[in-house]
């Protein structure tokens, strides 16, 4: 300290500094768990690649039903002529759950009247892209659907 | 009996000096003139949100907030609990008319530049709690757990990830997780009465505090009227008692709705179910989501949602910062150029509304 009872210069900056890293660096210390812990954590998602959609002789011609693979739903529709197609069932506007339209021989959401055609390919409304196709394979009598490769 | 009084007052005055206060509510007057009817609408914002937080806390008493039992818990105050039906009627109707009463409040303020200064922290503090008001709205709306509030909650989150880089993130923080699940549920109950009530509070103190220290007031074009001409009111009593009859109305207004329009409660939702026809968001989002609809889905080089969000974002930055750009207001002059953005944005609103509304 000199006669004035003033911290000499290069002191006083030493000495802001420290005090200001200390504060950077409690504050760091404090906000970082909070932000760690409000960030939901990865759920240890059990990895589905396949899923059964049911009996194929259950399954009537020209209509559709959602099937769980994992958490998310898919829409597995049997075309009128007997083919079995899966799609994912999130739309790719604003994530609402599609249906198969019978009478219009679509891919349906309701939630903006956003249309799909029957290969998934957004043909009218909102939804900006196709739906992602799913894979099915018949095992026996059993519809078997997995991720496309 | 007046000496019983007199005693409680004398009581409490030795020790919390009454006096000052008394003397202080006394001392403010509301200036009467053809505008004074929006003097009001604070008063009743205030009341509603009184309501919702007893309604709420009632509330509370029954609600469950998890995936599995949150909508038996609803049908359970809505048919077991004796006026269960009622109460909640009233949460959700009183929701609706405090946005409302809101809406005109911010209006009427903004109209009448009673954001200038010395007002601007009490206008920041007003534009925090109306935000939070309609982040009330949005997180309440799940609750229930029913088809409608289930995908209204996806498509309000999802349009999150339009936001260039923090879009996805804050979709996750909102969500609790990639989809909306039950996580979503109780996050957003946290929120809606924990984290959003405390924050409200606080706002709603300060916002008080200078309101009662700074007084009503005056809009621009009355200011200069002589002193002796301009005609005031005392706040205290008569003001306050005309606050009251009116809330005292509205109360009528609620019960008549509550009673004869009783909330819905719909479906369950079902995470594996095929999306309900006519998902709407509540009546005060709609204005921006029929917009959304309308801005092409490529504006030259950016994505049309993208656009519409920043433009919604910087919308509400720009008008929550009035104070600080209209400059003019602060030396008491109102500018024009204020007064057509006001009635464009009024006019806006109300037409993307209805037209969503019909749509
Ligand atoms: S979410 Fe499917 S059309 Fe909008």
């Amino acid at each position: 300290m000199n006669d004035k009872g003033h911290l000499p210069e290069e002191r006083r900056t030493f000495l802001k500094y420290l005090i200001g890293g200390g504060l950077i660096g409690f504050a760091g210390s404090v906000l970082y768990p909070l932000f760690a812990f409000l960030k939901p954590p990865k759920q240890a998602d059990v990895e589905v690649t396949s899923a059964s959609a049911g009996k194929l002789s259950e399954f009537e011609k020209g209509t559709g039903k959602i099937v769980r693979f994992g958490n998310k739903p898919l829409l597995v529709i049997r075309m009128p002529n007997g083919e079995v197609k899966a799609f994912s069932a999130t739309c790719t506007h604003f994530d609402c759950t599609v249906q198969y339209k019978k009478d219009l021989e679509i891919i349906w959401c309701a939630c903006h009247n956003g249309k799909y055609d029957l290969n998934g390919k957004n043909i009218a409304g909102p939804p900006p892209r196709p739906l992602d196709e799913y894979r099915v394979v018949m095992k026996g009598d059993e519809i078997l659907i997995s991720k496309k490769a | 009996m007046k000496n019983f009084w007199n005693k409680i007052y004398d009581w409490f005055n030795s020790r919390l000096d009454l006096q000052d206060v008394v003397g202080f509510i006394g001392k403010k007057y509301v200036p009467v003139h053809r505008h004074s009817v929006w003097y009001y609408f604070g008063g009743v914002s205030l009341f509603l949100f009184i309501i919702q937080v007893i309604t709420g806390i009632l509330l509370l008493f029954y609600y469950k907030g998890s995936s599995d039992l949150a909508f038996e818990s609803i049908q359970f105050i809505m048919s077991k609990v004796e006026f269960g039906w009622l109460i909640r009627s009233i949460h959700s109707w009183a929701a609706n008319l405090f946005i409302l009463a809101a809406f005109i409040h911010m209006f009427s303020v903004y109209f009448s530049r009673a954001y200038r200064k010395p007002r601007e922290i009490t206008w920041l503090t007003g534009m925090l709690m109306f935000f939070l008001a309609l982040a009330f709205g949005f997180s309440g709306y799940l609750l229930p757990w029913n088809e409608l509030a289930f995908f209204a909650t996806k498509v309000g989150t999802d349009i999150m990830t339009a936001i260039p880089f923090i879009g996805t993130p804050i979709m996750e923080f909102m969500r609790g997780g990639e989809d909306v699940t039950g996580a979503t549920l109780s996050r957003l109950f946290g929120f809606h009465v924990a984290l959003f009530p405390g924050i409200f509070t606080v706002l709603l103190a300060v916002h008080l505090i200078l309101v009662q220290r700074q007084g009503m007031s005056v809009p621009i074009d009355m200011e200069n009227i002589p002193a002796d001409e301009k005609k005031t009111m005392p706040f205290f009593p008569n003001f306050l008692l005309r606050d009251l009859l009116l809330w005292l109305l509205v109360l009528n207004v609620l019960a008549i709705l509550a009673v004869f329009f009783p909330a819905h409660l719909g479906e369950k939702a079902d995470m594996f179910a095929p999306s309900p026809e006519g998902i709407k968001p509540e009546w005060y989002f709609l204005f921006m989501f029929q917009t959304l609809k309308y801005i092409p889905a490529q504006v030259l080089f950016i994505d049309g949602e993208i656009l519409g969000i920043l433009l919604f974002g910087a919308a509400g930055l720009l008008w929550t910062l009035v104070p600080f750009w209209d400059r003019r207001s602060a030396k008491g002059q109102s500018s024009r150029f204020v007064t057509y953005l006001g009635l464009f944005a009024v006019i806006f609103i109300i037409v993307f509304t209805i037209v969503g509304w019909l749509a």
